[in-house]
Order: structure tokens, then C-alpha cells, then sequence
């Protein structure tokens, strides 16, 4: 396919005959055997027929690759019929089979159809003519003409109200589109800067749907996926207000952290990486680093969880916590700056915070 | 076994359609159109085969899929996730996946054909950049491929989110993270994206209409645009004996031209259907239902989409706040920066070029790439560029089996995606120069029979011989690059509008981007065998007697 069978015509004298570096061919002879005789009836200049011993033999490879790709093309309807899905491995065996007769089929067909055009087409070697893109100056001065003439019978240059209250017209006419797509969603309001996390609200684990009872997370280095409580299959509320819970001893908590938003030493902080949005899932035991998987954002979860490496510009915000009277980890409070990645009307609200005690 | 006529059955529709829409004015011209061949120029073949096959196979998913976020509980085939509260698209997804008979073989089809349609427009992409063959009259074709190319991702970006799934989840959460990193509108946007909060209720279906019909749409729009003008422009030819910028030299679309694209159609449906069957691709079911919770270490997003991912990785946690306003520069510049430098950068190139060298002509003979080394050089920077942002996007695999710390690949990367790129040119620039010497060497000294030769004095020697005749065309098909007169060396008067700092600008980058094209011209006068045809337009000026001698003796002879 990719060869080029329609190279220009080269005369056999030159010697070496195409690439530099392959040895010249020994007299006449081709490697290949005899070297193909002219003797194929030349009916167009640039159109040099094969002779007829390569067309034959292309007609047999050609037509065995057909009946190939019939026979494939017959046992895939057979395998559509045979192998029925409905288990993973009955789904894999049809997969295979039908997949199979298909890639056969097609590929035979396809390589049937280059041994024809190589072997029984005629090489070609035509030329034509290109012109200009162009048009002709006189087509042009027309075109012109045309145009000039017609912009004058309409009458749109000449009637100024016409031609600006059509404009006037058009324009509302243009926005339109744009106004219908304004209820494609509600206006943000503030709903970027809450979580559905409030006082007294239960941290549940992820998966088993369990409180957490504060004296049974006690293995230090211990960690936790934590939703809330109420909306455990609620993808909404999840995407702003899932948390990592880690046990620390309580010497390794740094000053970053804000210790009376803990409880025996259990910190709370957002799973939802300050960059663009991945739950920051990997946790490194001994260096106390929460790794998000997408960017690589490192955060320092000993520390206030303050960016050590990548990309992410400012710390998991750090939720409240403390325990209910039967002894559960309870939010004292929703987060006290948005949660995820930045947006425009943000702003500094970690300094606001900070203002506000 | 001849035909003395057409048959009947064509005979008759023939004439039937002739007589109402006059097509055999058409067919009279068109029927023996003829098509250069070469290699290369198969490769934008492939993208359009590729779109063929995911439009086919893209309906049959759509008789399955159900393109909604309401919650389901699975009971199909997939045992592990029996009783797995999941979206219906999920649900549908593995329903195509293991209860549709070819469904998981034509999903997979589908997903490799995505990847091969967006390969097969870069590649075909490089091959014009590289030979040159946007040049005028191709610059709106140019154009057109390059809004291809772009609508390609977003066509690929909304397809891979719509099985919602864990891993096209986190393609939609980085999706909403950008989107929301918009100073002024992005909130807006993101609100109107996802119909609310993230994730909401009708992302997956306002997606779904987007890749299935809107974005499609425009697509083969513009790939039928891009064909048609391909036909009335005729395609490029490389350079060679006989072919020059008036002609087209070639096989007939009837019959050879177009057997051979029905079975290049074939083969590229056959490999993908070999890809389909025997090379898993988005095995869905392993990943589980997407939720906002959760996500897998390692999660990487089709290859297109790598160098973005790679940009965010790179890029430092830059973030400006003012006046009560957030601008988080470590989202927003590695999200649009290198994309708008790499599509606008195409797009105008055309025209950037014809600016700076002044050249206003029509080309049909395309260049080799070694015979424009400034092109070919800003082409591998712009290649380096973009591969190392793509390598990075997939750091944490590198890190992970070559033992190398995470840290170090980023920072490693930060320096490389400056650096990389300038090494690259200055690479490319000598190896292009390097060809040309040897182009040069061939023309002039011919080259080597394998006959070794004995002289009297006992030196041996190796016989030259002249070339072959198709191989001087092709390296006597060089062409100088134009330069615009750029006035002042000492004396004279700077033209008009070349005397401001643009114009200067100017001036320098045509002295520049024309430079040693000359100074290693092919003189046709050192080969004996030039075929006397004046094919090749402006002849390059010729190298001296002297410089030719200079050259012999450095070989050696």
C-alpha cells in the first residue's frame, strides 16, 4: 500500500538503480528472477500494464484472499449466533470470536485488494495540468461589476432607514440564543463557600456507612475516608464535603494545625484537593503527607495540611470536630473557608478568617 | 473476458442521473483526476477512515446507551458489581460491555478509533508542517485542520466522560476545576456546564448531545470542507523527475487511486477491529461507579489529553489574590497557555511565514524538510514542547518504574520544557544542514557501486558512480527560501516600512530564516546527467568551481 508502485518510470541503465548504499544488481537479472517483460499491451502514455504471468498469479493470491475474507465474514455471523454473552466469561469468548472473524475478514479483504492493484492494475505514472487558483482578471472585473450592480438595484446603499433599522433588527435577534441558555443552571450565590457539614453532625465512614466512636480510631497513624451523615449517596454533597480523618500522637502535631479543631489528637481535614478538585486519597504514614493522585499536590497533614510540593496554591481546609455524648465524632461546625479549587470571587477568605476571630 | 459497453445495471441509473443533475460533466473531468503518491501522504487518510468508523460504531452505542445520572441499582452480568448503586450510564455502559453480543468489541473499536483519529490528524498535521505543504493556496485548509484538531479533544473529552465511570469522573472533575479557575465567568460557566453544583444531575446527557450530535456535526462539516478543497486545489506532490509546480504527476482516481483508498479504509478497520478484539481499552468494569470521593493512584486520561495534564503537573502553586478576587495562575496558565500557544501558533504560522519571507507565490512541490532547517527546527521545538508536557502527565509512572522520586521528575520537567525545546532546535538545525551537505555530496560526487577499485600506484579506491535520475530530481527539487529585500547593509536606504522596530524585527527574522539555504545550494552544473527539464522554478544560485573542489578533497578522492 504505502510502496510506490506508481513511481515515475526510471530507465534501466542507471545503475544502481534506486538506493544508495544497496549493491548494484548483477547484469540483468533481478533478484527476484526474471526481470519483468514489456510485452503488456501500452495503451495510454504513463499506463504500463504488469505482464500477464504477475496478473495471473496476483488473480490467484487475490481471489484466494477474497474467498478468505468470505469465509471469515460467514463465521462471524455464525459466532453472533453461537456465543451468547451473559457471563464474563461467555462475554469474552463471543469478544474473541467475533472480533476475530471480523479482524480476518476485513484484513484479507483489504490485502486482496492491494495484490490486485499491484499485480493486475497497470502502473501509473500520468500527468495534468494545475492551474492557478486563481481567477482571470477580466472574471474578476465582472464578479465586480455583478456585485456593485446588484448592491445598487436592492436599494441598500441608497435607503439609509432601510439598511439601519434592518441592523437594529438583527441585533436583539442575535442574542437570543444566548439568553435561552441562561436556565441551564441556577447563579452561584454563595453555595460555593458552604458544605453540608454543621454543628452536631455525624462523621460517617465512606463505604461502610458507620459513625466513628472517637475512643475506637485510636491507633495512631490510623486513616479514615469520612462523609456526612444524611448524605452518604449523595454525589453533590460528597464533592464538596467529603474529609480524610487521621489519628496522630499528639506530639506530632505541628503549630499549622489548629489544635482545639481536633479531638484527642483527630484532625479532619477536606479530601478535596485545593487545586482542581481530585479527592487527595494517598496518605504516607511516616512522613504524614496526603499526596493528591492527580497533580501531585503534597500536603503536610501534621502541619495544618499547608502545600509542601505541586501545584496547589493553598492548604485542606481543616473542619472542627469533636463528639457527641455517645462518644461519636460530630462537626462542631461547617468549614470556615470554601472547600476545593479556586474561583474568582474567593477571594483571600483564609485572611478573612483569620480577621474574624 | 472485455466490455464492449457499459452494462446495463450501470448504464441505466448512469443515464437516469445524467439526464436530471448533468453529473457526466463532472465525472468527464474528475474520473482520471490524478493523485501523487507517496508514503506520507496516506497518513491523513488514516484520521478520516478513523472518524468513518467512529461515526458507524458510535451509532450502535447510542441504541444502548442511556445518557442519564439517575441512580440504579446494577443486575447484570458484571458479578462483582451486582447491587452497586450506580448512574444509569454506568449501568448502560457495562450492559453494552457484557449483555449486547459485539458490544464490548465495538465499544473498543470505538474507544481505539478516538485515539487513532486524533493520532492520525497529528501526524498528518506534522507531515504538512514539515513538507511545507500549507503554504499558499493551502493556508484555509491549513486552518480548517487545525479547528479539527481542536474539536477532535473536545469531541474526545466528552466522549471518554460519558460512561461515568471513577476514571472519566476525575476527567470531569479536573474538567470542572479548570472551568471553575475562569477569572470573572468561571463560576457562571460551571453552573450552567453541570446545571448547578458539581456534579449535578445533567452533565452526562448535556455531553452527550454535544459529542453525539452537535460536535460531530461540525466535524464532518469541516472534514467535508477539507476534502472538497483538497480536490479543487490537487494535492501536494514531493519533489521529482518531471513534477514541478504546473503539473501533477500520479495514479488516476479510476481505478487505481480509488482501490487502493477503499482497502487502505479496509486495513484501518481491520487493525482497529484487531485492537478492539485482542487489546483492552477502558476496561470500565474494573473502575467502578465514578463518585466525588474517590479515585484511583495512577488515573491517567486518553493520550491527547496527556500534555494538559502535564502542564498542571508542572506548573508551581502560582495563585493572586486582590480586591476580594482569586486568579489561580497554577490552574489557568498550564490549562490554556500551552494549548493556545500550540493552536494559534499553527493556525498562523502560514502567515507568519509568508510575513517574514515575503513570499507570495503559489507552491504545489513540497519541501523536503532538511531544505528549510529554521521551519524544521521550530516544528521539533514545538514537537519537545509538547512531549515532555505529555511525558509528564504521566510522571508518576515514571517515577514508579524507573525508581526515580516523584519530586525530582516535576522539577526535572520544569527545566526540560524550557530547555528541551531550544536543545531541539539547535539539533535539528545542524542535522537538517547535515542532509543538505550530503544532498549536495551526491549531486556533485555521485555515489558509491561497491566496486572497489585498484589504482596503479596501489591505492584502492572506491568507484563512484552518477546517481540515479529520480533520486537528482528529488534532491534538485531544493528550492532557496525567499527573503524580503531587507535594505541597509551599510549604505543604501532602508525601503519604506522596513525603518520602524517591526520592520526591523522583520528584516532580521528574513535574513535569518532564509539563511544557508544558499550557501549549500545544488548546482546542476557539477552533474553531468541533469535532464535539461526547468521544472523546478527559481533555480538556486550556483556554488562556485571552487567550493565544489573543496568539497572533493574533504572526501577524500
Amino acid at each position: 500500500m504505502t510502496e510506490n508502485r506508481n513511481d515515475i518510470d526510471q530507465p534501466d541503465d542507471r545503475v544502481p538503480r534506486r538506493v544508495i548504499g544497496t549493491p548494484p544488481p548483477r547484469g540483468e537479472e533481478s533478484v527476484l528472477g526474471a526481470p519483468p517483460k514489456d510485452d503488456g499491451p501500452i495503451v495510454f502514455e504513463g499506463v504500463k500494464f504488469p505482464d500477464p504471468a504477475t496478473a495471473r498469479r496476483g488473480e490467484r493470491v487475490a481471489a484466494l484472499l477474497f474467498v478468505v475474507a468470505f469465509l471469515a465474514g460467514v463465521a462471524f455471523v455464525v459466532s453472533y449466533v453461537v456465543f451468547q454473552v451473559g457471563t464474563i466469561d461467555r462475554t469474552q469468548v463471543s469478544n474473541f470470536a467475533l472480533g476475530g472473524t471480523l479482524t480476518i475478514a476485513l484484513l484479507s479483504l483489504a490485502a486482496g485488494i492491494v495484490v490486485w492493484v499491484r499485480q493486475i492494475m497497470p502502473k501509473y505514472s500520468l500527468v495534468q495540468e494545475r492551474h492557478p487558483m486563481a481567477s482571470a482578471p477580466q472574471v474578476r472585473e465582472e464578479v465586480e461589476k455583478t456585485f456593485l450592480q446588484g448592491a445598487e438595484e436592492s436599494g441598500f446603499v441608497r435607503h439609509k432607514l432601510l439598511r439601519r433599522t434592518l441592523l437594529l433588527a438583527s441585533a436583539p435577534l442575535g442574542l437570543l440564543p444566548l439568553v435561552l441558555l441562561k436556565d441551564l443552571g441556577p447563579l452561584p450565590g454563595t453555595s460555593l463557600r458552604h458544605t453540608v457539614w454543621n454543628k452536631g453532625r455525624r462523621l460517617i465512614v465512606e463505604g461502610t456507612h458507620e459513625p466513628i466512636r472517637a475512643a475506637d480510631f485510636n491507633s495512631p497513624g490510623g486513616i479514615l475516608s469520612v462523609v456526612p451523615e444524611g448524605y452518604e449517596e449523595d454525589l453533590n454533597a460528597l464533592a464538596k464535603a467529603t474529609l480524610i480523618l487521621i489519628k496522630f500522637r499528639p506530639e506530632e502535631i505541628k503549630s499549622g494545625t489548629k489544635l482545639n479543631w481536633t479531638y484527642d489528637s483527630i484532625v479532619a481535614y477536606s479530601k478535596i484537593c485545593t487545586h482542581v478538585g481530585c479527592p487527595a486519597a494517598l496518605y504516607e504514614q511516616t512522613t504524614h503527607h496526603i499526596l493528591c493522585p492527580c497533580h501531585q499536590s503534597t500536603f503536610d497533614a501534621a502541619d495544618g495540611a499547608k502545600v509542601i510540593f505541586g501545584p496547589a496554591a493553598r492548604p485542606l481546609p481543616q473542619l472542627p470536630i469533636g463528639v457527641d455524648g455517645e462518644g461519636y465524632l460530630i462537626a462542631q461546625s461547617d468549614f470556615n473557608v470554601p472547600v476545593g479549587p479556586s474561583f474568582w470571587e474567593r477571594g483571600d477568605a483564609e485572611a478573612e478568617a483569620r480577621g474574624q476571630k | 473476458m472485455s466490455l464492449d459497453g457499459p452494462p446495463k445495471a450501470i448504464a441505466g441509473p448512469a443515464s437516469f442521473i445524467d439526464d436530471r443533475i448533468g453529473a457526466g460533466n463532472f465525472l468527464k473531468r474528475n474520473l482520471r483526476k490524478v493523485f501523487p503518491d507517496h508514503w506520507s501522504f496516506l497518513l491523513g487518510e488514516i484520521a478520516l477512515y478513523s472518524f468513518i468508523i467512529l461515526l458507524l460504531t458510535g451509532t450502535f452505542l447510542t441504541f444502548w446507551f442511556k445518557p442519564s445520572m439517575a441512580e440504579v441499582t446494577y443486575n447484570g452480568s458484571y458479578g462483582p458489581l451486582v447491587g452497586v448503586h450506580m448512574s444509569q450510564a454506568y449501568e448502560s455502559s457495562l450492559h453494552i460491555s457484557f449483555d449486547v453480543r459485539g458490544g464490548l468489541l465495538i465499544r473498543q473499536i470505538h474507544h481505539w478509533a478516538a485515539l487513532l483519529f486524533v493520532a492520525g490528524m497529528m501526524v498528518h498535521m506534522l507531515r504538512v508542517f514539515f513538507t511545507g505543504a500549507y503554504r499558499k493556496p493551502r493556508e484555509l485548509n491549513w486552518i480548517i485542520g487545525v479547528l479539527l484538531l481542536t474539536l477532535a479533544l473536545a469531541e474526545g473529552l466528552t466522549g471518554y466522560s460519558l460512561p461515568d465511570d471513577l476514571l472519566s469522573g476525575a476527567g470531569l472533575r479536573i474538567t470542572e476545576g479548570v472551568a471553575i479557575s475562569l477569572p470573572l465567568v468561571g463560576t457562571y460557566i460551571t453552573y450552567f456546564l453541570f446545571g448547578g453544583e458539581y456534579p449535578g444531575e445533567d452533565v452526562i446527557s448535556r455531553f452527550y448531545s454535544l459529542h453525539i450530535l452537535l460536535i460531530p456535526g461540525i466535524l464532518l462539516a469541516l472534514i467535508s470542507a477539507h476534502m472538497i478543497l483538497m480536490w479543487v486545489q490537487k494535492h501536494t506532490q514531493m519533489p521529482g523527475k518531471g513534477r514541478t509546480e504546473t503539473n501533477v504527476v500520479g495514479a488516476p482516481f479510476y481505478p487505481a487511486f480509488m482501490a487502493k483508498a477503499g482497502a487502505y479504509f479496509l486495513f484501518t478497520f481491520g487493525v482497529l477491529a484487531l485492537l478492539g478484539t485482542f487489546a483492552q481499552i477502558n476496561p470500565i468494569w474494573l473502575f467502578g461507579p465514578y463518585t466525588p470521593a474517590d479515585i484511583s493512584a495512577g488515573s491517567q486520561p486518553d493520550f491527547y489529553m496527556g500534555f494538559l495534564e502535564g502542564s498542571l503537573r508542572l506548573m508551581p502553586a502560582w495563585e493572586i489574590n486582590f480586591l476580594g478576587y482569586t486568579l489561580p495562575l497554577s490552574v489557568l496558565i498550564p490549562a490554556l497557555l500551552p494549548m493556545g500557544i500550540i493552536m494559534t501558533g499553527l493556525a498562523l504560522y502560514p502567515f507568519a511565514e509568508q510575513w517574514i519571507t515575503g513570499d507570495r507565490s503559489e507552491h504545489h512541490v513540497a519541501d523536503r524538510p532538511r531544505n528549510n532547517p529554521h521551519r524544521t527546527s521550530i516544528g521539533l521545538a514545538a514537537i519537545t514542547f509538547y512531549g515532555v508536557l505529555w511525558l509528564l502527565g504521566a510522571n508518576d509512572w515514571i517515577s514508579a518504574k524507573f525508581h526515580i522520586s516523584l519530586y525530582t521528575t516535576t522539577e526535572v520537567g520544569r527545566v526540560l520544557v524550557f530547555v528541551g525545546p531550544a536543545i531541539a532546535y539547535f539539533i535539528t538545525y545542524r542535522m537538517c544542514i547535515g542532509l543538505q551537505r550530503k544532498d549536495l555530496e551526491l549531486v556533485v560526487h555521485g555515489v558509491e557501486s561497491g566496486v572497489i577499485k585498484r589504482l596503479p600506484h596501489g591505492e584502492y579506491i572506491e568507484v563512484h558512480v552518477p546517481p540515479a535520475d529520480d533520486l537528482v530530481a528529488l534532491v534538485q527539487g531544493k528550492k532557496s527560501i525567499p527573503a524580503i529585500e531587507a535594505g541597509p547593509d551599510g549604505d543604501g536606504v532602508p525601503p519604506k516600512g522596513m525603518r520602524n522596530p517591526l520592520g526591523r524585527l522583520r528584516a532580521k527574522l528574513s535574513e535569518t530564516y532564509s539563511a544557508d539555504t544558499d550557501a549549500i545550494a545544488l548546482d546542476t552544473a557539477h552533474n553531468g546527467h541533469h535532464d535539461g527539464h526547468d521544472g523546478h522554478g527559481a533555480t538556486p544560485a550556483a556554488v562556485g568551481t571552487g567550493h565544489g573542489d573543496e568539497d572533493t578533497k574533504a572526501l577524500g578522492h
